[in-house]
This record gives structure tokens, sequence and C-alpha cells, in this order.
């Protein structure tokens, strides 16, 4: 284990560790065995009424009840997952649009770009999602969709700038030799790589695209949060809210988990090898152009980052993008 | 444009209502953050595993969903504060793990070799950590953290999903009252809130520029 901060330890920093952390541990043990205690007494309500305790059988049994996995996963979470998938398709073909006007010779297209993507990033997607419900009355679907499509669109499309110009000029140079048309030369040659080195931060954004359709709730739409929080609570009693939460939690955490876990295969499957400093460079202009908003700081990119070996936790892999860290490790 | 003018004095009361939810949990997230950064890269491997299992599973969760704890489920189990105070709890929690991965990789980019060089020529572990580590660790820190703030400006707005009259929940407001004029209100809304996120970047960016150590 090297870290910057302390040394190799040798047997007595060992075991002064190893101390510390069984001590810390039952500490932290302990702190959670008294929320689990404070969760599981019942309580009297102002009316004098006893309510059990969250972890009472008679809150739980409602896990095996069919008819909530059929609301939850079959209508809310698909529910999500669609409006999912569509935004993502969307921010995808507008990110493209966006990175090609960006980058356009003509100041006449890249100067609007760069206004229409700067107000697009430095908006809350709520605001963009009520704009378009307002103004467009389309329905909190669709409203909900363009939100997304436009927020993310605008990063992705910044991502993929980014990659673009992380590549050696001689891609573009050689396409323009051989006689392509500079568009043929960006669509074959310059967009297939910037995107094969850009995926694992444009996956990264889908997860967060994906937590975001949460906010499509606040305006109305149905998806897992409204459906498996509100409605079933209105449809099974309110004494579930408790357990009803865990089990949207769960539902959320096993969606994203395995989207952020293909984000990390991904880009240790593709990015690590080649890119180098030019990739690391690119990485950080989009997270420091608060790119991805608070996914910045998500980029599962796995530049020989140097904490990937000091942390065997594997997720020291994510920490390759921001801040620049990692950038020297390797290099001279 | 009538409907702004008119309505002046709410658009102010809402831009301050996000400054202080952006003030506060900023701050919160930031004391917060440091502390479970500081547990991640410890020695103790307890610490770590803690600070690993709260990073993932805070940061995987939407807002939404702990606005809605907070405001809903928290009071079932007896918690109860206003609405607010609910906005910044969960928000401080909400951004902290960020923060945390922020401060985390600023320090791990500092090369083992900095640490090593000061060692060797005689430095102390005080004056290894003061005059070399933090000061090119705390570069490298900042303009990430200042992106993580303006994510968080913009994630104010969830909170006026959940009775907390901020910009979000303004705009909703006055647009009840004069839905003759959505698109200026609207507009007036977004500018505020690129008030805010606008010179932030700038500042995170010049920062950046500024203070880069070159290697």
């Amino acid at each position: 284990m090297t870290s910057v901060l302390y040394d190799v330890p040798g047997p007595k920093a060992r075991r002064r560790s190893l101390l510390i952390s069984i001590l810390g541990g039952l500490v932290i043990l302990a702190g959670l065995a008294a929320i689990v205690v404070m969760l599981a007494a019942p309580r009297v309500n102002a009316g004098g009424v006893e309510t059990p305790g969250m972890f009472d059988p008679s809150r739980w049994d409602i896990l095996a009840d069919r008819a909530l996995w059929r609301t939850i996963l079959q209508r809310g979470l698909l529910a999500t997952l669609q409006m999912a998938a569509v935004a993502a398709v969307g921010a995808l073909v507008l990110g493209v649009l966006l990175s090609m006007a960006r980058t356009a010779r003509t100041a006449f297209i890249r100067i609007p770009a760069i206004i229409v993507i700067e107000f697009l990033r430095g908006m809350p997607v709520l605001l963009l999602m009520l704009f378009t419900l307002l103004v467009f009355s389309t329905g909190a679907y669709w409203a909900g969709v363009i939100g997304l499509v436009l927020y993310n669109g605008a990063i992705i499309g910044e991502a993929l700038r980014a990659g673009i110009n992380s590549l050696p000029r001689g891609q573009r140079e050689s396409g323009l030799a051989i006689g392509l048309t500079p568009l043929q030369t960006r669509f074959s040659i310059e967009f297939p790589q910037a995107f094969r080195q850009m995926l694992p931060i444009i996956i990264a954004q889908l997860v967060v695209l994906l937590k975001d359709t949460s906010l499509a709730s606040i305006i109305g739409y149905q998806e897992l949060l409204n459906i498996g929080l509100r409605q079933a609570t209105t449809t099974f009693g309110s004494r579930y809210l408790f357990t009803l939460f865990f089990v949207v939690l769960a539902v959320y955490l096993a969606v994203n988990l395995l989207l952020s876990w293909l984000a990390r295969l991904l880009a240790r499957r593709t990015a690590s090898g080649r890119g180098g400093r030019r990739t690391k460079q690119a990485a950080r202009v989009v997270q420091q152009l608060g790119g991805a908003g608070m996914a910045g700081t998500q980029l599962p990119v796995t530049f020989d980052d140097r904490s990937g070996g000091a942390f065997p936790s594997g997720s020291g892999s994510d920490s390759g993008a921001s801040g620049g860290s990692g950038d020297g490790g390797g290099n001279p | 444009m009538d409907a702004i003018i008119e309505n002046l004095p709410r658009f102010v009361d809402g831009f301050l209502m996000t400054l202080r939810l952006l003030v506060i949990s900023g701050a919160g997230a930031l004391v917060l953050g440091t502390i479970v950064a500081a547990m991640r890269i410890s020695p103790v491997a307890a610490f770590r595993g803690f600070a690993t299992v709260y990073t993932e599973l805070l940061r995987n969760t939407p807002l939404t969903l702990i606005l809605f704890f907070c405001a809903f489920v928290l009071p079932i189990l007896d918690v109860d504060f206003d609405y607010v105070t609910f906005a910044l709890i969960g928000l401080t929690f909400y951004t902290s793990p960020f923060v945390a991965e922020a401060v985390r990789s600023g320090v791990n980019g500092v090369p083992v070799g900095q640490a090593e060089a000061a060692r060797a020529i005689g430095l102390d572990f005080r004056q290894t950590l003061g005059a070399v580590v933090l000061p090119q660790a705390i570069r490298m820190v900042i303009p990430p953290l200042i992106n993580v703030l303006i994510a968080l400006t913009k994630n104010t707005s969830v909170a006026g999903g959940f009775a907390v009259v901020e910009l979000f929940a303004t705009s909703r407001q006055i647009v009840q009252l004069r839905g003759d004029e959505v698109i200026p209100i609207m507009l007036g809304i977004a500018v505020l809130y690129l008030v805010i996120t606008v010179p932030l970047g700038q500042f995170a960016g010049a920062l950046e520029r500024k203070v880069a150590v070159l290697r």
C-alpha cells in the first residue's frame, strides 16, 4: 500500500492500524446498531396510538405480495427505463450534432453553438423540463424526455468535442489527403475514434441521465419513484412507506450500479491501452467544463491511475479524470 | 416583461433561498465530504471500507429519492424539521460523496515521489505534509470542487419540488399567476441560475489555469 501520505507500514504500524481498524469498525457498527434499534422501537403517536416498529413483520409482509412487484417493476421501472432509453438516444444524436456545430469552421455556426451549449449546461434539468412542459404543452413524458435530451446532449456534445480535439492532427489531415471531404473525414475517421475514446464518459453520463429521470416525477410523470412510493402507499397503506422506500432504493441502486460497473468495464477494455496523456486532458476538459455535472467526479476512466493500485477495492479506477489526478504518474 | 417587474420581490426571495441552500449545504457537504475522503485514504481498513460503501451508495441514489426520504419518511421516524432544513440535510448528504471523490483524487494525484523527495531531504512529517504535499493537493482539488458546487446550484432546484420556495418553485408560482407570460418568466429564472453558475465556472477555469501544477 503506497500513498502520498504515509510510508509502507512496518510491523508496529500495521499492528496499530489493525487495532484502530477493529475499534473504528466497532464504533461504526455500534452507530449502525443504534439506528437499527431506534427504528425497531415501536412508537406512540400524539393520540396515544402505538404503531409497530420499523422492522415489525406487519411492515414487511408486503414484500411477498405479487401485486406490489408488478406495480413497481412492471410499471415503475419500465416507465423509468423507457424514458431513459428514449432520452439517451436523443441525447446522443443531439450530442453529435452539437459537437459538429461546435467544431465547425464557420463562426456563424460555431458561436451560436457555444452559446446554446453554455446555456443548456448551466440550467437545472428540472427547469428545462418545466419550460418544455409549459411552453410546448407536451405532457409530462415528453417534457421529461426533452429536458433530459437538451441537458445531456450538451454535455455529451462537449465530451465528443474533447474527444475529437484529443485525436492526433494527422488523423484528419490524412483523411483529407486521400480525398475525403471534411464531412466524410469527420464521420468515418474522427467520430469513430472520438466516440470510442469517450465511451466511458458517455456511459457515466447515461447513468446520470437514468438517475435524473426521477426529476420527471416532480412535473408529474409516473415513473419508478412516483409509482413505487406515492401510488403504492395509497394502494397498500401508508404504514408501508418505510418499506417501500427501501424497495425503490434497492431497484435504483441495482440498475445504476450495474450501469456504472459496465462503464468501468468498458473503460478498462477500450481506453486504458491507448490515449495516454491526450485522453486524460480531454477527460479533464469535459470535467472542468462543469460537464458531467455531479458526474464530473464519477467519470469511470481508468487511465493508468496510480490510486488504482493503491486501493484494492477496485474503485480507485474512477478517480482518474477528476482534477487531473493520475496525470504525472507515468509521464516524465 | 410586466410579469417580471410585478413579481420582482418574489424573484429576489427565490434567488436568496437558492443562494441559502447553495451556501449552507455546500459548506456542509465540504465538511462531510472531506471527512469521508480522509477516511477513504486513511491506512485504517475499516474506515476505508465504510467510506467506500457510503460513497457508492449515495452517489447512485437519485437526489429526488433522498429528498423524498427527508420530506416524507423521516417524519414517520419522529424527526421533525421544516422543509428547508430537510432540503439542506438532503442536499448536504447527496453532495458529500462527490466532494469526497474530488478531494480524494486530488490528494492521490500528488505523485509519491514528491513525498519521498521531501522525506529524503530530511523534512519531517509535518513539513512534508504542509510544505510539499498539501499545497499541490489543494491546487488540484479546488477546481473540481467548484464544479461540484456548480452542480449543487443546479440541484437546489429539486428542493423546489419538495415545498421549498426557491427559484424553481418561484417560477411555478409566478407562472400560475401570469400564465400569459410563461416564456419571459422562465427566461428570467434561467438568467438567475446562470448568474450563479457561469461566474463560478469561469472562476474555476481561471483558477485551474493559474494554479495548475506543471509536471
